[in-house]
This record gives C-alpha cells, structure tokens and sequence, in this order.
C-alpha cells in the first residue's frame, strides 16, 4: 500500500540500516559478524555516533566495555569497528521514505537513489519533546531550548545560550546540562520536575545537581514564561498529585534561559509511512524478541524502538537486531509465521519490549520493561492464560531505570502478561 | 539637515495589505519605498491569524468588509499561483444545529448571496456526514461555502513584498515611522523619505502613525486571538475549515487543515489595552479546546506541537477604515477578513491615487508578476534528483521534521526580502515549524545565517530587539 511509485532506477542492497548512531552500528558489526557483506548504513548527519559526539561527559560503556568512556570515545569505539569491517556508510543521506516492501527512498547531496533492501534495521533515535507539547503558557520570546540543542551549542559549537537558567524536566539530558552549564560559568537557578520523583538516573541526581549545590524541586512545573525579545523570568507552581498547578503555589523565577527536558519521543515517522505496527506506549515499533516488527526483514533497535538509559542498553539491543538481520538473510525461505505470544503490560508495569514472542530457540526471553511508578519490596508476576509462570521478589524499581527479566520460553504462549504486585508476598 | 530621497509612494508597514499595496503599486509604475518597524515583514498580525481566505458571506452587505473580501477571494487563486505561495480552496462549513442554527445560517446564506458570493449551500444530515465524518453528531446542519479556502499568510506577504522589491520597489526593515511631515507636495517620513502619496498600512500601530500626519481622531485597540497548532498528522482530520455560527466577536474558533497540512485549532478573541503581547493564557487555550471538541469530538489533541496568539486591530465602526486626506491613506480596523480583502484593498488604494492623479500616467511596461521560489519537496523524485545534481545544497536536509534543505534556507536568506532572522527563515522555509519545533535544527540554523550574513554567530536573533539566541561563546570557544 505504502510502495513507491517512482521514476528513478533501484539499487539492490542486501542490508540496510537507517541511522549510525550507537544502535545502528552495532546493528551493523553484528550483522557484519554473522557473515552479511552487503551492508549500507544511512546517516543523515555528517558524522556518526548519533548524539554521542555532543555528549562530552563520561560514564559511558560501564555494562559494554567495563571502563567510563565519554560519549565520543564510546561513539568512536564502534565507528572504528565498522570501519574495520569496511561497513559503508553514507553521511549527510536522510531517508525520507520507507515502503512496505523495504524500498528505502534516501536523499543526499549526490541526488535521491531509492534503495530496494532484502532487510532494513531501523535506528533512527529520538527526539526530545518540545514546549509547545507542554501546557506551558505566556509569550514566545528567545531563550527556550531543548537540553540538547543547547548541550549542542555548548560542546559542539562554543556557544552559551544564556546565564541564568532554570531547567524543566529531570530527565538525563537535564541533569547532565545542570552541571554543564554551571561548569560553564552559568547560574542554574533550579530544576523542577512535574512528577513526585526524579525523571534521570540517581547518580545524575547525585553527580550533576548534589554535588554542585543545584536544587532539584520535585511536583513542581513551569507554568509560564515571559519576556518580549529574551526570556526575563519563568514562574514555577507545585502540582497536585494529578500533574495540575496548585493556585496560590506559584512563584516567579527571573531568568534569562529555560531548559527543556521533558522527555524524548522516537522518531517513528518513516516507521508508521511503512505501516508497521506501533506499540501507543512506548511510540516505537511492536517486535519480538529478535526487534523484528510487523513486516518481516524489518527490524528495530535503541531509541527508535523504546528510549533507554544507557547507551550501552541501546549497544546490546543493536546486536539483537543485527544478528536478527543476519539470520532473516541467510534464511532460503521466507516463511512468515504468527508470533507465539504477545505481552502485555499490566499493573505497575508501562510497557515492554519485546511485546511479542516469535519462535527463537533460546532458552529464555529477556524482556525489557519500565514501571509505572516506584516500587520497594515488590513482586514481580509474569502470568500465561494457566497461570503464574514467574513471581520474583525485587526490592526497588523506579520509573527512571528499565528493568529486565527473563522469561522462559516454552510458558510464552498465547496472552502473557507482566505485572507489579506493590508488596512482597 | 538629511538628505531627501523621494519616492512615488511610501508604504508604512510591512504586514500582508502593506506588502501587496507595494506590489500594487509597483506595477502601476510608482516607486515605492516600505518601511516597516520590525526585523522583518509579515510580523505582526500577518504572522499569527487563521490563515483562511473567507469566501464573504459574514460582513453586512455594503461594508467595506464584504466588498473587499468578496473581490479579494476572487483574486486570490491568480495571485497566489503568480507568487507560488500556498493555497488550496478547500471550502469551509458553518456548522449549526436545531431549527435555530438553521435559521442562522439561512441569514448568512442570503447575505451571502447578496454579497455576491458563489457557491453557498446549506447541508444537512447525511450530505453533511458525508462531508465531515468526523463532525460532532450534534451539529446536523451547515452552511456549505465553496470558494472559502486557505493560504499562508505570511507567505503571501513576504512574496508580494518580494515581488514588488525584484520589480524595484524598495524594502527598509528596523525602520519605524517617527514624524510625518506635510510639506509642499505630498509628505517628509522620518526627515528623509519624501512621497506625494503615503499609504498607512501599519496595522495595530495604524493610528498612531495617522496622528502623525495629523489624521487624528481614529483608534483602533487590538483583540488577542489564541492558537493551537497541531502535527502534520493531525491535519486530515477535517477536509474544510469548520467554524460555527459566528457571534459579535468574530467568526469564533474553528478547526482548519493548514495551507501546510497542519491541524489549526482557533482563535480565541480577547480585547485588550494598547501595548498588548502575543501571550497565551491557560483560559484561551481552555476554551480552543473546548469549542473544538464540540466540533470535531475526536480532535487528536496529543498532536499539539505549538501554541501562539496574534493580535489584530478592531477599529470603532467595526468595518474596515479607510481614510483619505490629500496623498495620505490610513488603513485601519483592518481585522479579520483582512488577509482576505488584502488584494483588494491593494488595488483599491492603486484605483484611489490613480484617481487623485498621484501615480504615473503608465503601469510599469516591464513589470513581472511572477515570483519563484524552489520547493524541492513539492517535487516528483526524478525531478528532485536532478534539481540536486544541478544544486547539491538541496540535497543537505537541515530541518529534518519538514524536510527544508540547506538550499532552501540559503535562497532565504538571498531571496527578496532576504530573511534577516531565524523567525525569518522559519516562515520563509518552515524549518523549525515541524514536531521537533528547531530543536534538532536551531544550532545548524545559527551557523548558516552568520556565514551567510557574514555575523557572528552571537549576533543572530530569533526577531526583534535582544533576542539573541547564544549569549555569548563559551570559556574554550572561538
């Protein structure tokens, strides 16, 4: 249905992965190391790594490599593996079309070719959400910035895009640019989060606003800015437990920059022009256990598919897919077969990754999933329609960490679900 | 003492009914100078309003109103293919319901019709469904009008000020209008600009610069209306621009597809004090919402990307003003349907100096009316492919979300009249307008407009005044 009508002549290509960020390289060496040749990884910018390069702090690679890396060193580890393996990448080449048959449209300052690929890895990341998705309300003057374009401006350009700043949001992203700009010589005056508990992982918290002094307000949003040409000051307000300023709270912030990080939302355009199928929470592709979407050879990894905490994490998930790839390609025949089971998440639990179960051979699933609130002494309850088929003790989960378990396969069948009993049985 | 530069005509205000009144008058053969107080054209309340052609059927019949928006409506499809600015006529439906709406809408069909708009039609029930499937079952009947239709209002704007500029006409920006003096012969604009003929078309300020030539004795306030906009996404959710039956405050809010896809949802109408700001408030947005959903129930409100407010003047008698003494013309109440009897009002005010003997006896014999722009997504692929190959800066994606090539931004800032700003490329180009609303493409945006400006990138603003967009370069950066 969504197949290309198109003038222009198709190259065949045997892999083709969308992205050469952290996910879409290690899709690639993976691929590449389980004997696929015909690899070709679109990048839109014009170097790889994704995010990474702007992300000059360090705790990067801990799980993968077991030493702290800053982010262009963990970036320049997999770019050194692709080269190795003399995996092709094209810079500055953005796709802009996806069909259902993996005919891949991609433009590029050579012209527009058209790709027709036996198998596509899809690792296009995500983008941060901005203020116009926030009932933030007042004018619209300079001054307002995502975490990461203004962590763009600072590491990668030199440029401070203000002096006193407040920061909505304690997502990574924020917290890591709390401390970055006051390194920088900036006042960051506060950090707010709208939920009871902190958006980014604890040694963030710790790191980044404890150790500098910043104060983190929790239930606490930014209601409204002002300021006609640049921003003059925000006014902060507590929020109920239902996320609604509480009248008579607010109080006014003079300020001449306000951070967003308020989250970050998969970039899944080209994944819903191809029509595959999108899980509603986590606004990436629905997959198996092998990151293969509702069109077969199509796969999907990192941040694209679920937003992730470590980029290590998002590494890991890379591989998955690529051997996935790898497999799908040396298959003879492609027989397309119904899932087994599907997940679903259910009390406690957010969502999960995978949300379906093909017929791997592994002994185990590993599912990957977030929870929906704080949990200490908690059980965890995975169920088949004949019942519990996991019950695990676990003495915290928050919200801001994805937590992982694995289930054994052969009690996947038919509906499974996750669950999060608040206390300990 | 200054200088004197001397003009045919001097335009004082750069909005959508400045910019074609120049280019109006360009063609007519006169020499005509803008002068507009921002950074930019297209601004003030051409920057923010609903972005709808009205076919004409709402103004009393015999006002100013429905004239010019009748005959301006009819210009609009030429106009708008010579200027390669966006526009579709996609029709609107005043929506009512009960034999009462019924009965109003029948009111406005006759006026509609006396107005001399085609094209009206009242639907009911499973036309209507058939229509909109996705109107509130409430609402049973509507008031069809074909020739209604939508454009980009500071796209028109910023070609026709293009246009006139490439036929000569002349463009100062950062120039506001601070004394107008009648002198033998027409008027001296700031101690330095002179012109037989000026034509105030400054919009929420129109007054003030009509008490300057000392046209007193006209006030207009401004009345803030309220927006949402919502993801390309969003905007097929309605094939027509929705309102319901309009009250004294306007036309009330609707639901519209955008000339760029876009789902807009608004206005509000708020009156207020002089000096007011573009602000948006938690109660206006409260009430977008609201009226939307009793139109459209299922308005995918998850798709928001912005939200804005524009103001527009509302004069005292309600209709458009437009006052004449000696060359002078002031432009005021120029509210809604504005945007739609702006060509209208242009040609207007062309037909009232012609009159008075203040233009030249010829048109200009050479004058081009046409204005291009490149718009390679608009493109069948071949041809994109070939464009890039001729030019690979249309092959850089720079704002990913709308797909705008450095190509695009750079013929922005080259292009009459050249963007000086980020808010400048943003409605020349629609980068950052997208869902991630410039946060991937802000930084690159920076770089581009100080190499083409040759600034630093320190010194690019968003629009006006201090609103820089770096503060300064960092302890390490040079």
């Amino acid at each position: 249905m969504a197949s290309i009508k198109n003038t222009l002549p198709e190259t065949k290509v045997g892999l083709l992965v969308i992205g050469a960020g952290p996910a879409g390289l290690a899709a690639a060496v993976a691929a590449y190391d389980r004997g696929v040749r015909d690899i070709l990884i679109c990048e839109r910018q014009d170097f790889a790594g994704g995010i990474l390069p702007q992300c000059i702090h360090n705790g990067f690679g801990l799980k993968r490599f077991g030493e702290e890396l800053t982010g262009p060193e963990y970036a320049g580890r997999y770019e050194k593996m692709a080269a190795e393996r003399g995996i092709r990448i094209e810079y500055g080449a953005t796709v802009t079309k996806l069909s259902d048959d993996r005919r891949v449209t991609v433009l590029s300052e050579s012209g527009m070719k058209v790709y027709a690929a036996d198998a596509v890895i899809l690792a296009m990341g995500c983008r941060e959400r901005p203020r116009g998705a926030l009932p933030v309300v007042g004018t619209r003057p300079a001054g307002i910035y995502t975490a990461g374009c203004a962590q763009k401006m600072v590491n990668r350009m030199g440029l401070l895009p203000g002096r006193e700043i407040v920061i909505l949001g304690s997502g990574d992203i924020g917290l890591i640019m709390a401390r970055r700009m006051t390194l920088e010589g900036a006042h960051v005056k506060a950090v707010c989060e709208v939920m009871d508990h902190p958006g980014g992982l604890r040694r963030n918290i710790v790191q980044c606003l404890d150790d500098f002094g910043i104060p983190l307000y929790l239930s606490t949003t930014v209601v409204e800015v002002e300021g006609e040409d640049r921003v003059t000051s925000v006014t902060l307000a507590e929020v109920d437990e239902f996320r609604r300023p509480i009248p008579g709270t607010e109080r006014r912030v003079a300020c001449d920059t306000l951070l967003l990080s308020v989250g970050l939302i998969p970039e899944n355009e080209l994944t819903r022009q191809a029509g595959i199928e999108i899980d509603p929470v986590t606004n990436g592709a629905a997959v198996r256990e092998n990151r293969e979407t509702s069109i077969p050879g199509v796969f999907a990894c990192g941040n694209v598919l679920h937003v992730h905490d470590l980029v290590d994490f998002v590494s890991e998930e890379g591989e998955i897919a690529g051997n996935a790839a790898a497999d799908y390609l040396a298959k003879q025949e492609k027989i397309e077969t119904a899932p087994v089971a599907r997940i679903t998440a259910k009390n406690g639990v957010r969502y999960t990754v995978p949300e379906l179960v093909g017929n791997g051979e592994t002994k185990n699933v590993t599912v990957f999933f977030r929870v929906s609130d704080s949990f200490r002494d908690a059980t965890l309850v995975a169920e088949n329609g004949d019942g519990v088929i996991l019950s695990r003790k676990v003495r915290r989960m928050v919200p801001g960490e994805m937590q992982r378990v694995d289930l054994p396969r052969e009690k996947l069948v038919g509906e499974v679900t996750l669950s999060v009993a608040p206390q300990a049985n | 003492m200054n200088s004197v530069t001397r003009y045919d005509a001097i335009v004082v205000g750069g909005g959508v009914v400045g910019c074609l009144t120049a280019r109006e008058l360009t063609r007519l053969g006169a020499r005509v100078l803008v002068l507009e107080a921002k950074s930019d054209v297209a601004a003030g309340t051409t920057a923010a309003n609903s972005g709808i052609v009205h076919a004409g059927f709402d103004a009393e019949t015999g006002t100013n109103k429905a004239k010019l928006n009748v005959r301006g409506s009819a210009m609009m499809p030429n106009l708008t293919r010579d200027l390669s600015v966006r526009y579709r006529q996609i029709g609107a439906l005043v929506t009512a319901k009960g034999d009462e709406g019924l009965r109003g809408l029948e009111v406005l069909l006759e006026r509609g019709r006396k107005n001399g708009v085609a094209g009206l039609s009242i639907v009911r029930g499973e036309k209507l469904r058939a229509l909109e499937p996705n109107l509130s079952p409430e609402l049973d009947c509507a008031l069809l009008a074909e020739t209604s239709g939508i454009v980009c209002p500071y796209g028109l704007a910023i070609a026709a000020m293009g246009n006139a500029m490439d036929n000569g006409a002349v463009l100062l920006r950062n120039t506001p209008v601070v004394s107008i003096e009648t002198v033998e012969g027409g008027y001296l604009v700031n101690a330095t600009y002179f012109a037989p003929a000026v034509i105030d078309a400054a919009g929420l300020a129109a007054h003030k610069v009509a008490a300057l030539a000392g046209v007193t004795g006209l006030s207009q306030h401004p009345r803030r209306g309220e927006y949402l906009l919502l993801d390309r996404n969003c905007g097929s959710v309605v094939s027509h621009t929705v309102f319901t039956l309009p009250t004294k405050a306007g036309k009330g809010i609707l639901v519209s597809p955008t000339a760029d896809g876009n789902l807009l949802l608004g206005p509000t109408a708020e009156d207020l004090p002089e000096g007011a700001d573009c602000a948006v408030t938690t109660a206006g947005q409260g009430k977008i919402v609201a009226a939307a959903k009793k139109m459209v129930p299922s308005v995918p409100l998850g798709g928001r990307i912005t939200s804005f407010s524009g103001l527009r003047a509302v004069g005292e008698s309600g209709d458009f003003e437009i006052t004449k003494r000696g060359g002078f013309i002031a432009l005021t109440g120029i509210e809604s349907p504005g945007l739609s009897a702006a060509p209208a009002i242009a040609e207007l005010i062309g037909e009232t100096l012609g009159e008075a003997g203040l233009l030249p006896e010829k048109p200009m014999a050479n004058f081009n009316p046409v204005r291009t722009v490149v718009r390679p997504k608009e493109m069948t692929d071949a041809e994109r492919d070939a464009l890039i190959r001729r030019d690979p800066a249309y092959g850089r994606i720079v704002c990913r979300c709308e797909e705008v090539s450095e190509g695009e931004i750079r013929d922005a800032l080259r292009q009459n009249p050249p963007a000086l700003t980020l808010d400048g490329i943003k409605r020349r180009t629609r980068a950052m307008m997208g869902r991630c609303q410039g946060g991937f493409c802000t930084p690159s945006l920076l770089s581009l407009v100080s190499r083409e400006r040759k600034i630093d990138e320190t010194e690019v603003k968003k629009n006006e005044g201090e609103s820089y967009i770096a503060h300064e370069r960092t302890k390490g950066g040079n």
